[in-house]
């Protein structure tokens, strides 16, 4: 082996041998610097013949590169695992579990849920919402609505009253939505096609019934609207609030001051599970009363019976949640226990539409 | 209203099944609710002889039996019944089937160390009636070994249908037969005119009517006096059918009053003459006046209830429920039968008033056919003639008018067609009010129309479509859609409506939970929060707790807060969308976004976590819920002033008002104030928010929605730390605006960064800490122009606040 070869090795050692980067400066140093073991050699090129320079200058710069070049592989390898083992101890556990988002933790209360919904179904209809005050009086709640004072029908309602004031009127809380109803035949022009959400009041208590409750009426008015469309469009606005592809209704006649005729209405289901299914089954369930707006009801606001004419119905929405989602007890909604709550609420972003579907 | 098939089928003729009839019922509007069969639960009793009674070894009172039931060796039956004896002939349970009276079902037992292998049953075991002197004691003939049901004729099924308050015409059998004959399900058997054998100089007892100016409470009163009856108990028919729909029958006198109240609708009357002093006189109630009354209760009446009265005093409610002086019990011998027109509306009056409900108030204040009443007597009379032992009868006298009402209604065929859609030829609907009872005259396409006596509800022209209608059957109005009003849904949100529910769903993606609570509070909860208004007290609570109208909405929210607390979960972030009320007018009624949160119910989660644990929650967390509210209903939420005078239940310290100059208030926010967490008796840490929708301002109409062009600078903002040394009781809100505003063209925003009090800082005040975003539009800054904006900025903190850059 010659010089250079036993140099080269020499040299090839320490390299391998560096295990920083500053320990391959210093092999570099000794090596290729102003005074590195190669640079002293390429300084003898200077006292060489011609001959013995044309031999050894191809073989001293050869030498000079090959260990430059080793150097720099040493170099990106030394950089290399060092930052593999900064990587390694920078590790985390990714499983450590997050703490959950606010938008996933928050909950729409169903009534407010199914009440877009509704509103969802009957918008495409052309129907707006309107609303009225909880606080009554007798004659908005009653006496317009074609209920005769003393009548018995009066009873059925088990009003919540105020105390008589000075001048011998009496305040209530509405017992339905129907006071707007009034409100807005005496204030809008026909045609007219409203529904009515809004809380409603009557003095009674049980899993099904809470003092407080829901309803949502539907009102339309105009010259050539009959029971024929009010059949279509509850059947209609059935199908679309179960998001079944078929409901199947029966009309019973019944009485309501404020209609005539006068309808309740039934809905085929299945009622042999702990939950009633809508759309299928051989069970009927009564849902809502509805029926054209009572001539005297048209004449108290200013509307010839003669001309005008069309429909109503009432509905419970919590009744509708209850139905659709499943609640087996009224008192619970208003009970605000985060569990309820959590379980049977909604997800602030699952704004209800037609396009997307209802629900999920 | 109840009655069974077979009392159906006295009146009407039919071939129809139990099945046809209930559907039939429904669909005419008289909806059937429950439909019960007593063979159902008593189809197991089988009729059976006793052969033997032996003493039973060990009690005095039992008897050991030998009953033959029909099948296979006769059984030992223990029997403690006085009546059990040789050869009676009874009904038989055996060990397995269910006693319904006593509700147990029957094992083999041992009764004094004597086994029993069955029982002979009572008819209240069978809850046939009350009777449980003996056990049933049937006739010889009664064959043994079949079942006791189809011998008894109890195979007879309840229907029960509820009752629209307008259909008074079915309010008793006849009726409903009336109803379902019409509607062609068989045809009425129509009853005979009833004859009476009556004796003009029999009757010795004067009726007065003495209603002063208001003679309508009581237009028409018939009545006859029978002498020599014999009132005892009612036949077995007519006890069995009181039964069967739920009413006791009392005795003969009694019984058939109650059976002309539901066979006919007729509620009737009958004094025992003999306990009547003097005449009887219609007349009002004097305030002090007294009546016991049949159920034994005891009713003060006043001027508007109209009675009965004798020379002794009171003696009936008119209409509603007669009295226990002069009721009739087994030795009456002499009756005043009673068939009067009574007032609806004030028989309605004075039932809620005594607060009493009988069948007979029932069908007055609905309505009962007047042109009954004088038949009504006769029927009555004939029954208690029949069922009472002859007698002699009076002649019937009625004092009054029965009122001649005339109704008669225009009727245009063509309204069938204008509100149902239903398409019926012009003779069919004058078939249908005919059969119906109703008088139609003319052959045009308006005829007359005039409802028959028993129907008062009918007035008018949707009246008689609506009779049309359920005859021909709803399912028949072809389904039609309502034609689009506009091509294409259009808004149909108000500006309040969209607010509630961007709120809603804002403060749900803050993780919250929307509550929906009580309108009505306790009064203490409403006082404590502003309210307690006498106009928002009810009158008739539900309960104690649910008296007024909510003020607020907080202090249902923090009641629900402490009721999740007390289950175990104490860190909860509740809000409300709702009303308030602050007098009981329309106005005076306000929506109102508010929410608390309890424990460490932080905006980015509660309780222990690993990434750090939540701190309890602040009054910023309530200002920022308050801001996000407002944010998401359009308010300008950074040109708002803070004000720190929220209302009293709110910590004085730690609370502020948000506001469009200092009048119009859009929210209050803060920490529960500690007296306010003792009233309601609950625990904190809770803070709340409160936003009223209705005080922002509403949205300004823009002519276009266009955004405008965007206009963000190339130049590289700059940014400037300041601290200021400020008065502690300066608001930081000053000092901020001060500084933003002491440049307004290059000066973008202001960031508050540190706030120190402590070391260094004099007593009494703080250091701010602010950075200053300069952005430049036209040229890059100069350490000359930074220098002047600083200088600027510094000059309107000291004057604004009397802050001094901190050395």
């Amino acid at each position: 082996m010659s010089d250079l070869e036993t140099l080269e090795a020499e040299i090839n050692t320490a390299i391998a041998g560096a295990d920083s980067e500053a320990a391959l400066e210093d092999v570099r140093v000794a090596a290729l610097g102003k005074k590195g073991s190669v640079s002293e050699k390429m300084k003898t090129l200077g006292k060489m013949s011609p001959e013995e320079r044309k031999e050894m200058g191809p073989a001293l710069n050869g030498l000079k590169n090959r260990v430059g070049e080793a150097i720099t592989a040493r170099k990106e390898l030394l950089k290399e695992e060092a930052l593999n083992a900064r990587l390694a101890s920078e590790t985390v556990d990714v499983s450590q579990p997050l703490r959950t988002t606010p938008a996933e933790e928050g909950r729409i209360h169903p009534i407010s849920q199914v009440t877009d919904e509704l509103i969802a179904i009957f918008a495409d209809m052309g129907f707006s919402v309107a609303e009225g005050p909880d606080i009554e009086t007798d004659e908005l709640n009653f006496t317009a609505l074609n209920f005769p004072e003393g009548h018995p029908a009066r009873e059925m309602h088990d009003t919540f009253f105020f105390n008589e004031k000075e001048e011998g009127e009496r305040m209530l809380l509405r017992t339905h939505t129907s006071p707007v109803q009034i409100r807005a035949m005496k204030s809008q022009e026909p045609p007219l096609r409203l529904i009515m959400p809004g809380r409603t009041y009557r003095c009674d208590s049980d899993q099904t019934h809470t003092p407080m409750f829901h309803q949502l009426e539907g009102l339309v008015i105009d010259k050539t609207t009959h029971i024929g469309h009010l059949k279509g469009t509850l059947e209609e606005f059935l199908k679309a609030f179960f998001e079944v592809d078929d409901v199947e209704l029966r009309f019973r006649p019944s009485f309501f001051p404020f209609t005539e005729p006068s309808m309740e209405v039934d809905v085929k289901c299945d009622r042999s599970g702990s939950e009633v299914k809508i759309g299928t089954g051989n069970d009927w369930m009564e849902i809502l009363g509805c029926g054209m707006v009572h001539s005297n009801v048209l004449r108290n606001c200013g509307l010839d019976p003669d001309v005008y004419q069309g429909f109503a119905w009432g509905i419970g929405i919590d009744r509708l949640a209850m139905l659709k989602y499943g609640m087996n007890d009224l008192r619970a909604f208003f009970d605000a226990d985060v569990r309820w709550l959590k379980h049977y609420g909604f997800r602030p972003l699952d704004m209800p539409a037609l396009v997307s579907g209802l629900s999920k | 209203m109840k009655f069974t098939l077979s009392w159906l089928k006295d009146h009407l003729e039919t071939d129809a099944s139990l099945d046809e009839i209930v559907e039939r019922l429904t669909l005419i509007g008289l909806e059937v609710e429950e439909i019960t069969n007593p063979a159902d639960r008593l189809g197991t009793f089988k009729i059976a002889r006793v052969l033997e009674a032996e003493q039973h070894p060990n009690a005095d009172r039992l008897r050991v039996l030998k009953v033959d039931t029909g099948e296979g060796e006769p059984l030992q039956v223990v029997c403690g019944a006085p009546n059990a004896r040789k050869g009676l002939i009874g009904v038989f349970a055996k060990p397995g089937d269910y006693i319904p009276g006593l509700d147990v079902t029957l094992s083999v037992g041992k009764i004094r160390d004597v086994e029993s292998h069955g029982m002979m049953a009572s008819e209240r075991e069978l809850e046939l009636s009350d009777e449980h002197d003996g056990v049933i004691d049937l006739p010889e003939d009664a064959p043994v070994g079949t079942p006791f049901v189809a011998y008894a004729g109890l195979d007879d099924p309840v229907i029960e249908i509820g009752l629209t308050p307008n259909r008074s015409d079915c309010a008793s059998v006849f009726g409903i037969a009336r109803d379902l004959a019409a509607s062609g399900l068989g045809t009425l058997k129509t009853p005979q005119k009833t004859q009476i054998n009556a004796h003009s100089n029999a009757n010795d007892l004067k009726i007065l009517l003495d209603l002063g100016d208001s003679p309508e409470h009581c237009p028409a009163f018939g009545y006859r006096v029978v002498r020599g009856i014999k009132n005892g108990p009612s036949p077995k028919w007519m006890q069995k059918r009181l039964v069967a729909i739920g009413l006791r029958p009392i005795n003969a006198l009694v019984d058939i009053t109650n059976y002309m109240t539901f066979d006919q609708g007729r509620p009737l009357h009958v004094f025992d003459a003999d306990k009547v002093s003097g005449d009887l006189t219609v007349r009002h109630g004097k305030a002090g006046e007294e009546l016991v009354g049949l159920d034994g209760k005891t009713y003060a009446v006043d001027e508007n209830v109209v009675v009965i009265a004798d020379d002794n005093g009171l003696e009936s409610l008119g209409g509603i429920m007669g009295g226990e002086s002069t009721g009739c019990d087994e030795n009456t011998t002499n009756v005043v039968i009673e068939s009067a027109l009574w007032d609806p509306l004030n028989i309605a009056r004075t039932g809620r008033k005594l607060g009493v409900s009988t069948d007979a108030r029932y069908r007055f204040e609905r309505g009962v056919d007047p042109a009954y009443m004088v038949e009504g007597l006769e029927v009555a009379t004939k029954l208690v003639m029949d069922l009472c032992g002859g007698g002699e009868a009076s002649d019937a006298h009625v004092v009054g008018e029965v009122p001649q009402e005339e109704r008669i209604i225009d009727f245009p065929l063509s309204e069938v067609k204008r509100l149902s859609g239903l398409e019926v030829s012009h003779g069919e609907i004058k078939a249908i009010l005919s059969l119906l009872g109703f008088w139609v005259a003319g052959n045009g396409d308006v005829v007359k129309v005039s409802p028959p006596s028993w129907r008062p509800d009918v007035h008018g022209k949707a009246d008689l479509v609506e009779e049309v209608m359920r005859i021909v059957g709803i399912d028949k109005v072809p389904t039609a859609t309502l034609p689009r009003m506009e091509p294409i849904s259009q808004k149909v949100l108000t500006v309040s409506q969209i607010r509630r529910s961007n709120a809603r769903r804002a403060l749900a993606t803050r993780g919250m939970d929307e509550a929906v609570l009580w309108s009505f509070i306790p009064k203490a909860h409403a006082e404590h929060f502003g309210g307690g208004n006498p106009l928002l007290s009810l009158a008739n609570p539900i309960s104690a707790d649910m008296s007024d109208m909510r003020p607020s909405l907080l202090p249902g929210l923090l009641s629900a807060a402490q009721r999740n607390a007390d289950r175990g979960y104490a860190d909860v972030a509740l809000f409300e969308v709702g009303q308030v009320f602050e007098n009981d007018s329309e106005k005076g009624q306000k929506m109102v976004i508010a929410g608390i949160r309890r424990g460490t119910a932080k905006p980015t989660g509660s309780g222990r976590h690993w990434s750090g644990n939540a701190e309890n929650i602040d009054v910023f967390d309530a200002k920022a819920d308050a801001g996000a509210v407002l944010q998401s209903i359009g308010a300008q939420v950074n040109n708002l002033m803070v004000f720190t005078d929220a209302p009293s239940y709110y910590h004085p310290g730690r609370s502020g008002a948000l506001k469009m100059g200092p009048k119009n208030t859009l929210a209050y926010f803060g920490e529960i104030h500690p007296k306010t967490l003792e009233a309601l008796d609950i625990e904190g840490p809770l803070v709340a928010f409160e936003v009223f929708i209705d005080a922002v301002p509403q949205p300004k109409k823009k002519a276009t929605k266009s955004k405008g062009a965007l206009n963000a600078a190339d130049l590289m903002p700059v940014k400037r730390d300041f601290a200021f040394l400020v008065d502690s009781s300066i608001p930081v809100e000053k000092l901020l605006k001060a500084a933003k505003g002491a440049d307004k063209a290059l000066i973008t925003n202001v960031n508050l960064f540190d706030i120190y009090e402590g070391q260094g800082v004099p007593e009494g005040h703080r250091s701010l800490a602010i950075d200053v975003t300069l952005q430049p539009t036209k040229k890059t800054l100069t350490d000359e122009d930074i220098e002047a904006v600083s200088n600027k900025i510094v000059a309107s903190v000291q004057k604004a606040t009397g802050g001094t850059l901190r050395g």
